[in-house]
């Protein structure tokens, strides 16, 4: 008997069943029904309803992308990225958002400067040290609850650490003795908590698949752990740590709370005298001059929060951009 | 056994044009031959000493001079021993293969050589391993294992240039940095030595993962080289190539066998042939038999190694 290759193929197929012909089975055991008619009812509808499911968050995304374009292109003038925000009751006169996306880019660039270190070194020792195992456990709820925490709890316990007399260099005393505990660079460690998470995971997942054998061919050829890592590992695992750094950034671009309690309430960037005044100083970022100019805060400026809120949509697009790019690229492939 | 040549017996109708056909008839009432008996070349150094001299079919004669040696080796991953009692000896100058169905410690005892079991934290390990008359627990482990190189299974170069793979074992041994033209003598002639150099020539800094899976394998020969050990331990190397690439692999080890002492361990039975000057076959763990691959393979001595080679399991 001649076999259609199409019967004979394993497995159900959707859609009508294409030969009235039970299909040949070599163990000469009954076909079974699914074969015969293709999906089940139930399975269609699942079918169905998980495109529907996909479908659906498409358009919300695309929703929020348009309507985003749509108001920010009617109310943003170049002007806005190129000067600063006064305080005015005349809405022309509040200038535009260029500090607070200055804070976002040095907020930004602070956190992820902490963060990647201390991530890679957490997540180098938790997959290739991790010993003794109870203290690697540790770890990694230590890891999950800074995740887990909101960023919100995370800027009030800032506030109470860094209000401490002794963490007074990082931002401004005043002449009582009162530590303001708000600074640029006490928002970018707390945003570095943010990060890290984010940094942690990719850069585990990636040193996880790295084969073990790739490890075992740098201790044959007569290296040390320390130095297969600095030397083998991290330069593999570059990918999944500049991933992991991306998606920190977007977070950290991304965060309101922390700002609007650790960055101070000015508008303005305003740096402190003596060295690194710039970090002791406060300012705001995009999310918190979005967050004042909308109905919510002081500003009530709706169409310079739109205008703000859509540079920083396409600030976090291009961050999510390039981590698909960096997926896509430089990642080693072992059999 | 008599061999007799007949004419065959219908070879007179066209006997001006062809050739008659000839008929080798094999007459024996003692060992029959069977189907998936080894039949390869006759070994030349069957019944010789290993110390003497071995030769090749139509190699150059090689002298034969102990390198590693076990002493009552015996491994165990928690209560499971998975290497019993073995004693053998990797000698330069010639291939040893070690044989023997999944799981029987052959890659236990191939990575104990360069102590590389020690990173699984549960191996427990009595009996001794010499390397020229010193216990490898003398030596420090990083020296031991640029002495005694290793290639494995699945072909793994670093994610770096060609050049820098095979530089990565010379690199940051000594306090000084050496820089890259003093590096480059012992690069070529270790690409060179793993018959790599004519392929990746002129373009060494290209990036190594880049290269086909042959020639990645090669490049990790040529990696174990650069460092200059005495011995080379090789896992299975040609289980993830096609049989071109394990060829050419093959003919590489053995040119490298009269500088390097080479173990190899491989479930290719006519591999084990084709390159092995001694074989080895292990079983759960026992050294069952060692010896001259001819011997081995044409006249075992144990049962378990004649149902073995013969295709009785594994």
């Amino acid at each position: 008997m001649s076999v259609d290759v199409r019967t004979a193929a394993p497995g159900p197929r959707p859609g009508p069943k294409r030969d009235s012909r039970p299909p040949s089975r070599g163990h000469g055991s009954p076909a079974p029904i699914r074969h015969e008619t293709g999906w089940s009812i139930g399975d269609r509808i699942g079918l169905v309803a998980a495109w529907c499911c996909g479908i659906s968050l498409c358009v919300v995304a695309a929703a929020i992308v348009l309507f985003m374009a749509a108001k920010g292109l009617q109310f943003l003038h170049l002007d806005m990225l190129t000067s600063s925000p006064q305080a005015s009751l005349d809405q022309s006169q509040t200038g535009g958002f260029l500090d607070p996306l200055e804070g976002t880019l040095l907020l930004t660039i602070i956190g992820i400067v902490i963060a990647v270190p201390v991530g890679v070194a957490i997540a180098v020792w938790l997959t290739e040290y991790g010993r003794p195992s109870g203290l690697a456990r540790l770890v990694e709820s230590g890891v999950e609850i800074v995740a887990g925490t909101p960023s919100i709890v995370l800027a009030i316990f800032g506030l109470l650490v860094f209000q401490q007399s002794f963490m007074g260099f990082l931002s401004f005393t005043a002449e009582g003795g009162a530590v303001f505990g708000r600074s640029f660079i006490v928002a970018g460690i707390m945003m570095a908590l943010i990060a890290l998470p984010l940094v942690i995971g990719s850069t585990r997942e990636a040193l996880n698949t790295i084969p073990r054998h790739v490890r075992e061919a740098s201790y044959a050829l007569g290296k040390d752990k320390a130095s297969t890592i600095r030397r083998v590992l991290l330069p593999s695992a570059r990918s999944g740590i500049a991933t992991g750094a991306t998606l920190g950034m977007g977070r950290i671009c991304g965060d309101t709370a922390i700002v609007v309690i650790l960055l101070g309430a000015s508008m303005q960037t305003t740096p402190e005298s003596g060295p690194f005044g710039l970090l002791r100083g406060t300012g705001s970022t995009l999310t918190s001059y979005v967050y004042n100019n909308s109905p919510a805060g002081e500003g009530n400026a709706p169409e310079k929060a739109y205008a703000a809120a859509f540079v920083l949509l396409i600030i976090v697009i291009l961050l999510n951009f390039v981590v698909g790019l960096i997926g896509k690229r430089n990642k080693p492939q072992w059999n | 056994m008599e061999l007799k040549e007949e004419q065959s017996q219908n070879g007179s109708a066209s006997a001006g044009s062809v050739p008659p056909l000839r008929r080798i008839v094999v007459e024996s009432e003692t060992v029959p031959i069977r189907v998936g008996d080894y039949a390869g070349p006759p070994d030349p150094n069957y019944g010789r000493e290993p110390w003497q001299m071995a030769a090749g079919n139509d190699a150059e004669p090689v002298w034969i001079e102990e390198r590693m040696r076990t002493e009552d080796l015996s491994i165990a991953y928690g209560d499971k021993r998975a290497v019993k009692d073995v004693s053998i000896e990797v000698n330069s100058g010639e291939v040893l293969a070690l044989i023997g169905p999944s799981g029987c410690g052959k890659t236990t005892l191939l990575r104990s050589l360069n102590r590389l079991v020690e990173l699984t934290p549960a191996a427990k390990r009595t009996g001794r391993i010499i390397l020229d008359n010193q216990s490898v627990d003398e030596f420090d482990v990083t020296q031991l294992r640029s002495r005694v190189g290793m290639l494995f299974q699945q072909p793994n170069p670093f994610p770096m240039s060609i050049f820098d793979n095979v530089a990565y074992g010379l690199r940051e041994r000594g306090s000084k940095k050496p820089r890259r033209k003093q590096l480059e003598p012992i690069v070529v002639d270790a690409l060179e030595r793993a018959g790599l150099w004519d392929e990746v020539s002129s373009n060494l800094n290209h990036p190594a993962l880049a290269l086909s899976g042959g020639q990645q394998q090669r490049l990790c020969i040529a990696r174990s080289l650069a460092v200059s050990p005495e011995v080379l331990l090789l896992d299975e190397p040609c289980s993830a190539l096609d049989p071109i690439s394990t060829s050419i692999i093959e003919d590489t080890i053995v040119e490298l066998k009269s500088e390097v002492a080479i173990v190899i361990v491989t479930h290719n039975l006519q591999q084990a042939a084709r390159i092995g000057d001694r074989v080895a076959f292990m079983y759960l763990g026992d050294m069952v038999e060692q010896g001259a691959a001819g011997q081995v393979f044409g006249a075992p001595r144990e049962e378990r190694t004649q149902e073995y080679v013969g295709g009785g399991f594994g």
